[in-house]
């Protein structure tokens, strides 16, 4: 059991500036998030992109902010959760315990919701047989790549990932790359290799196909995909895997008794609680009148998030409000020697 | 104000006057259409603005930026007339312009 003042579920812009300023008045957080790294949207959405509308920073990427702001939440010695989602909740005395997808619990006195649309699952096939095999011969990620030695692979997608597996399991598996057009999202190095190996017979490309269906009594034997122009080809495989990036959903939080509406939860604009007590909602999952889904916005909330979980943190002491520039205290808790 | 006609999944069609300047997108968020869901908020990163729009319109229509075909191999069912409705801006001359919804779009 992980106890702790605060926890944070979202490791996105707002979630670590939440953690920032909960540090700064006292109060001890950690965070967990479904993704493998922290960042959210930011860093899984675009990494790459400039930013432009940081207060005090006229330009910077997504990796760029998270970067900064795990910088600035270092002095905190925040725990980190990764690749776990949070899925139940109990309220036991004036303390929520919480459990994560990965089984890790966690005891505290308030909760932040920090996250964004949801937490990213990857995004599956239409096809409503592809369930029956999913986990046994059909997969979105690869954990252990030796399964696939010496068998029959086809590989959907256009992006790095689809090109990169197909890339490498070529080597030691007999690969089909399907993808639905001729051009791909993928780094342009990957898709000359993809043909390079296209055309040595080292794995089959078969562009401008989509999946049709898949058959197989427990595992999959053949699938079946078709062109554009309506042509349908029947292909051996044992094993099936979808690269189509990453969806976000809203998952287990749906079922917490929260107020949620289209996916967004909605809290007062005085501390950003929800309408349960001790659970905040901070960033773009919550919503107001004049909410505005602004990585700024995320920051204000956060702040304030964070002074409306010292009284469940602190029952009995009054938070005094201080300035980081003239406070010994919050200096104290960044460890700024003087 | 140019009218969007929105044929949703149920085989409802909403006939919406969306303000010139906003996107087809905006104009189906705004106006509570279901099955856009613009998780990204409109910067082509996600997916899930993506309509069908009927043939007669295709060529009406702003060509792809780079990044729009990419991010639709991400869409649900994609095919030779889906676009993101995030990048298709509102004008008078879209006026009368038909997009079919995806029966979901994750």
């Amino acid at each position: 059991m992980n106890k702790t003042d605060v926890l944070i579920i979202g490791a996105g812009p707002t979630g670590l500036f939440c953690a920032h300023q909960l540090g700064i008045i006292g109060l001890s957080c950690e965070i967990v998030d479904n993704l493998d790294k922290a960042g959210g949207q930011c860093i899984e959405l675009y990494p790459d992109k400039p930013i432009y509308d940081i207060p005090a920073i006229p330009e910077c990427t997504g990796e760029k902010l998270t970067n900064n702001l795990l910088q600035q939440i270092k002095p905190f010695k925040v725990k980190f959760h990764l690749n776990e989602r949070v899925e139940q909740l109990k309220k036991i005395e004036n303390r929520w315990h919480i459990k994560t997808s990965g089984g890790i619990e966690f005891d505290v006195a308030a909760i932040v919701i920090a996250g964004g649309v949801g937490s990213f699952e990857p995004r599956k096939f239409s096809i409503k047989e592809c369930e029956k095999f999913e986990g046994s011969s059909l997969f979105y990620s690869i954990k252990d790549k030796s399964i696939f030695k010496d068998k029959t692979i086809s590989i959907f997608g256009g992006g790095d990932s689809a090109l990169d597996w197909a890339i490498e399991l070529s080597n030691t598996s007999k690969v089909n790359l399907i993808h639905r057009r001729d051009g791909f999202s993928g780094v342009e190095a990957s898709v000359q290799k993809v043909k390079e190996l296209n055309d040595q017979g080292k794995l089959n490309l078969f562009t401008k196909y989509q999946i049709d269906s898949l058959s197989g009594d427990k595992k999959i034997d053949s699938i079946k995909i078709k062109h554009d122009d309506g042509e349908i080809k029947e292909i051996k495989s044992d094993y099936v895997l979808g690269f189509f990036g990453l969806i976000m959903q809203l998952g287990p939080i749906l079922d917490w008794g929260l107020n949620i509406n289209k996916k967004i939860i909605e809290v007062n604009t005085e501390n950003f609680e929800t309408n349960i007590n001790g659970i905040f909602a901070i960033g773009d999952i919550c919503s107001y009148p004049g909410k505005l889904k602004l990585i700024l916005s995320g920051f204000h909330e956060g702040a304030l998030a964070a002074r409306g979980c010292f009284k469940y943190a602190r029952p009995d002491e009054k938070l005094r409000f201080e300035f980081t520039t003239t406070s010994k205290a919050a200096q104290e808790r960044l460890g700024i020697k003087k | 104000m140019p009218k969007i006609i929105y044929n949703t999944h149920d085989k409802k069609t909403h006939a919406i006057d969306v303000q010139n300047g906003l996107t087809v997108m905006e104009g189906a968020v705004q106006n509570d259409i279901p099955g856009i869901d613009a998780d990204c908020g409109g910067g082509m990163a996600c997916a899930t603005c993506h309509v069908y729009v009927n043939e007669e319109w295709l060529d009406k229509l702003p060509t792809k930026e780079d990044g729009e075909e990419d991010m639709l191999d991400m869409a649900f069912e994609p095919k030779s007339n889906s676009r993101l409705s995030c990048q298709i801006t509102v004008s008078d001359e879209l006026d009368g312009l038909v997009v079919n919804i995806p029966s979901k779009q994750s």
